[in-house]
């Protein structure tokens, strides 16, 4: 069975789509590549996209980010160019996410070299009856 | 292998998440490729075959909004199937091609009362958040085997 994924580089990444590309050209495998402005979105039989994302992923474990995606890229259903132009359906969803990308790289990065994890801050809360009253009490009394 | 449930389905941060521990994401693009195989289906999950209807029904009656039984048709036998889910809470980020504030809140009740491992976070806005989102999520999958 065929498979699609997309594949995104942070914006921290210094692996740009065009390495990708030519990292899986390397390969040798059956794989069709579509350099985006974002990635690559690569597509061939299941194993051989299995194995090339493993490869890919080691290029920069904690920036590159993959995806799987139901159409082929160039598929007339979802291809702006057949279209007529505007943003391709689930484009805002990875734009959301874009946003927060930097932040999970770090994450990554944190996770990868061990570090402690940043306790969670508690959320400001309003001092109950009880706690007021005796504020109350020791400040007038 | 663990299959996970990610919501929003169509996540690619949890979904990339979930892969690099090894357990299986279950997205939505998966579901949309069986149909984007299937012949005589012109625009698939816009258009749907005699059958959707039926697995949609399963989730949500007649009266509810077409959209909600067409969204359920692929999302329930995902709920049907998971063995774990993680969940985003918070509007912004299912405002997008998930955008059916039903559907999210049937897809959650489902997730909720299926009784498996449920991690409910929300996307993080600063570094130190986004410390605790991987490390939560990594915790939860590695506790998962």
């Amino acid at each position: 069975m065929r498979s699609t994924k997309y594949v995104v580089t942070g914006q921290d990444s210094e692996v740009l789509p065009s390495d990708i590309a030519l990292k899986i050209y390397e390969l040798g495998r059956e794989i069709n590549v579509k350099e985006t402005c974002f990635g690559v979105i690569i597509d061939g039989e299941e194993e051989d996209v299995e194995a090339t994302v493993t490869e890919i992923r080691a290029m920069d474990p904690s920036n590159i980010f993959i995806k799987d995606r139901g159409f082929p890229p160039g598929d007339p259903r979802r291809c702006r160019g057949h279209r007529g132009g505007g943003a391709r359906p689930g484009f805002y969803m990875m734009e959301h996410e874009s946003e927060i990308l930097p932040l999970i790289s770090r994450g990554l990065e944190a996770e990868a070299r061990g570090e402690a994890v940043p306790p969670e801050i508690k959320a400001k809360k309003r001092p109950s009856l009880e706690e007021l009253e005796a504020m109350i009490n020791e400040e007038f009394s | 292998m663990v299959k996970v449930m990610v919501y929003p389905p169509t996540s690619m941060i949890l979904a990339d998440l979930v892969e690099r521990t090894g357990h299986e994401a279950l997205v939505v693009s998966k579901e949309v490729r069986k149909k984007v195989n299937t012949p005589g289906l012109d625009s698939p999950p816009l258009n749907m075959n005699p059958e959707d209807p039926k697995k949609g029904l399963k989730y949500a009656a007649v009266d509810v909004p077409s959209g909600v039984r067409g969204r359920m048709s692929l999302l329930g036998p995902m709920v049907e199937e998971a063995e774990a889910a993680i969940v985003i809470k918070g509007d912004s980020c299912t405002f997008g091609c998930t955008g059916c504030a039903r559907t999210n809140e049937l897809t959650r009740f489902l997730l909720k009362t299926k009784r498996i491992p449920l991690l409910e976070l929300e996307f993080p806005e600063d570094e130190f958040q986004a410390k605790q989102f991987v490390h939560k999520i990594r915790e939860f999958l590695e506790g998962l085997n």
